[in-house]
């Protein structure tokens, strides 16, 4: 029960939104199913993406509306989005993983000595594929593992394994960059089917995979009603340990995947690869509107987020602008849109107080507000 | 109820040897051939018998990219071809703090001579003064310090001239195209060694004519020059020369030049990487020429620092003294001079 409750909030009070066909409830905002929905939640965000755009137009006109542009904008959005949807659902879980970029490193590091590609040339490059997501999803499995059962606070949990694995990665490597040698690994990921670069596919895949997820599954309800309040999501039945564990090998996956789709773009692996990515991924999942404390967020929120970066970076570079002000930009960007965030859900919250709605259980009980529940 | 917790515990666990010996089989990396740079004495003079045995502190920044960790390489490679040389290499790190304590470390233990990269040189000017005041010799290697008094001896690689070379190597090329079109991949934009090689650039195009139309910075890693090439390459949709600092982030570059289809310009690469100077020798992608920032500078470090802890003095100089300041030279290297230079270029 609580399970159910906590889902219907967390998905933003508007359960009807998600689902195709006519909305149970009809009143309410004039723009309907759409503005209550997904990209409705996200406006704030819509608008900054569209000026964004508008001022690259202005400014940079064709080459920024070129489709060669937008291309290279998705492409460059890719790698950085697969990363961000993993991260979306551990902040949604109520936790949160600063080791994605050294778990990438490290991923994309394995999957390019020259053992794995020996191999690889021996059989198919899909070995080198399963490596990257396989030592993803082993070293997600041991964030989940020490958080959930070791009672490590995530942050403390992640941040050691950003250091050890960077450092492992560093150790193979032996901080050399090594070069992809595969040519078929190389055209399989270089190859643009339909005039869309295959990273840019994978992206989608993983977006629409993660979406589903989240949205359309018992996982996906598990996991806003763990993150919204896991003492509850334990009474409920649901096994709160376990699912922790769950999300962070999602995440390593996702590290996996987006160490694979590095190693196409760069044609190599290396220790360096993904440095401060957790950062961008975490900045793109929080304008995305999904609550740092857990418990409410999206998948398009996401995705907006990492196109508002990426693109801002490609505006600032077509105007031949220094990094140091794309730097600054970015800290505005952040600010302004979660604050436009607060405001636009702030004015749906009055207008549903006005149909005398209960706060939403993600805000109405803080973590924690369960007492007398007597510790197993 | 705890059986199938233990159950759940030990299915955990199996899997987790299982995934593990999976994988471990790929973390074999057994490099073809390394060449390691420094290590040759070949300078012959009585400079190299063997004196008193000096211990030498040595301190650089992590080691995280390719020119970097041959850096750290060449020094303790040097310090091994010297009987009376025993090297204390601290741990590469670019938290300046900790380098800092590293530095105070050589000092109580009272070594003979530190040989110091900064990551930062002005953060490591204090210490070095203080290193000094106490009478151990500091060589200061590739980044400045602030004060010249921090240090005994600084050894340069030429960042301006760098710049300069490249840009003059641009100029050669250009001559008959007025208004080329010239692009700048550059490295961490913020390290003063960033705005000197910019600035030798600009300064030796302007001798010609030219300027730099579209510039970007990256962080001298792979990914960071893809991500932005790839981005430049759209800014300017017709270019005639790219100058990128860096052969570690030029992996990047050339993937995105690649990945984007064009070859209408020609590529001056930084600092010589092996793989640079292969991609110019096979004379098969955008990539003519690069110049060279010495990798050798901390191995000629450590040489000097044996120099000074003994009261020697440089062989080849009539003074009896090792010099206060030396500056390497930065050349360019193409396809006439490849072979010259490939055997001592470091593998990134």
């Amino acid at each position: 029960m609580t399970e159910q409750t906590s889902t219907t909030t967390a998905a933003g009070a508007s359960p009807a939104s998600d689902r195709p066909g006519p909305p149970p409830s009809t009143r309410g905002s004039s723009g309907g199913g759409f503005l209550s929905g997904s990209v409705g939640r996200n406006m704030g965000l819509v608008v900054a993406f569209a000026l964004l755009c508008i001022v690259g137009i202005v400014t940079a006109g064709d080459r920024f509306a070129s489709t060669d542009n937008v291309v290279t904008i998705l492409r460059l959005a890719a790698v950085v989005g697969v990363v961000s949807i993993g991260m979306t659902f551990v902040i949604i879980g109520g936790g949160i993983d600063l080791s994605v970029g050294a778990l990438v490193a490290l991923s994309s590091v394995w999957a390019t000595t020259l053992a794995t590609q020996a191999m690889a040339a021996d059989t198919h490059w899909i070995v080198m594929v399963g490596t990257a997501v396989l030592v993803g999803a082993v070293a997600g499995l041991v964030n989940g593992v020490v958080i959930a059962y070791g009672k490590l606070v995530a942050f403390i949990a992640t941040l050691a394994m950003l250091a050890a694995a960077r450092g492992l990665a560093e150790i193979i490597a032996n901080r050399r960059t090594q070069t992809v040698r595969d040519e078929s690994f190389l055209s399989f990921f270089g190859a643009s089917p339909l005039g869309i670069p295959m990273l840019v596919w994978i992206f989608a895949v993983v977006a629409v995979a993660g979406w589903v997820l989240l949205n359309r599954t018992t996982f996906g309800r598990r996991t806003f009603a763990v993150g919204g309040n896991a003492e509850a999501a334990r009474l409920a039945g649901i096994r709160v340990q376990r699912h922790t564990v769950a999300l962070y090998v999602l995440s390593g996956v996702t590290c996996g995947i987006a160490a694979v789709m590095l190693m196409a773009r760069t044609t190599t692996g290396s220790s360096t690869h993904g440095t401060l990515l957790e950062l961008d991924a975490i900045a793109a999942v929080v304008i995305g509107g999904t609550l740092l404390v857990g418990g409410r967020g999206t998948i398009v929120g996401t995705v907006l987020g990492v196109l508002i970066f990426t693109t801002l970076s490609n505006v600032f570079t077509l105007n031949n602008l220094s990094s140091s002000s794309q730097a600054v930009a970015k800290g505005v960007i952040i600010v302004a849109a979660v604050l436009l965030q607060q405001r636009v859900a702030a004015g749906r919250r009055q207008k549903r107080s006005g149909k005398a709605l209960p706060p939403t259980a993600a805000e109405g009980a803080p973590a924690g507000a369960s007492p007398g529940v007597p510790a197993p | 109820m705890s059986a199938t917790r233990q159950r759940r515990l030990l299915t955990t666990a199996v899997a987790l040897v299982g995934a593990g010996a999976l994988v471990a089989g790929c973390t074999g990396n057994t490099p073809e051939a390394s060449s390691s740079g420094g290590g040759g004495n070949n300078a012959a003079s009585s400079n190299d018998d063997t004196g008193d045995t000096v211990t030498i502190g040595f301190s650089a920044p992590a080691a995280d990219h390719g020119w970097m960790a041959q850096i750290t390489e060449a020094a303790r490679a040097e310090a091994e071809g010297y009987d009376d040389v025993e090297l204390i290499v601290a741990e590469g790190t670019n938290d300046v703090s900790a380098q800092i304590s590293q530095v105070e470390t050589f000092i109580n233990d009272g070594v003979d001579a530190i040989v110091l990269l900064p990551f930062d040189g002005a953060a490591m000017t204090p210490i070095a003064l203080e290193a000094m005041q106490a009478g151990i010799p500091v060589i200061n290697v590739d980044r400045e310090f602030d004060d010249p008094d921090a240090a005994r001896v600084t050894i340069l690689g030429d960042n301006y001239g760098m710049g300069v070379s490249a840009g003059q190597y641009v100029c050669s090329q250009l001559e008959d195209t007025p208004d080329a079109v010239v692009a700048e991949v550059a490295g961490i934009d913020s390290l003063p060694l960033t705005q000197e090689r910019s600035q030798g650039f600009s300064d030796a195009l302007a001798d010609c004519g030219l300027d730099v139309d579209n510039r970007v910075a990256a962080e001298f890693t792979v990914e960071s020059g893809e991500e932005v090439t790839a981005n430049l390459l759209q800014a300017a949709p017709q270019i005639d020369a790219l100058w990128n600092h860096d052969d570690d982030q030029g992996i990047g570059v050339l993937a995105a030049i690649d990945n984007a289809g064009r070859d209408e310009f020609f590529m001056v690469g930084g600092a010589g990487s092996a793989n640079a100077m292969r991609d110019i020798q096979a004379g098969d992608s955008v990539l003519q020429a690069t110049v060279i920032y010495p990798a050798s500078q901390a191995a000629d470090g450590v040489r000097l620092a044996r120099l000074v802890a003994q009261g020697k003095a440089l062989s080849d100089l009539i003074d009896v003294e090792v010099p206060r300041q030396i500056t390497l030279s930065a050349p360019v290297v193409t396809a006439d001079n490849v072979d010259q230079y490939i055997d001592s270029a470091f593998e990134s």
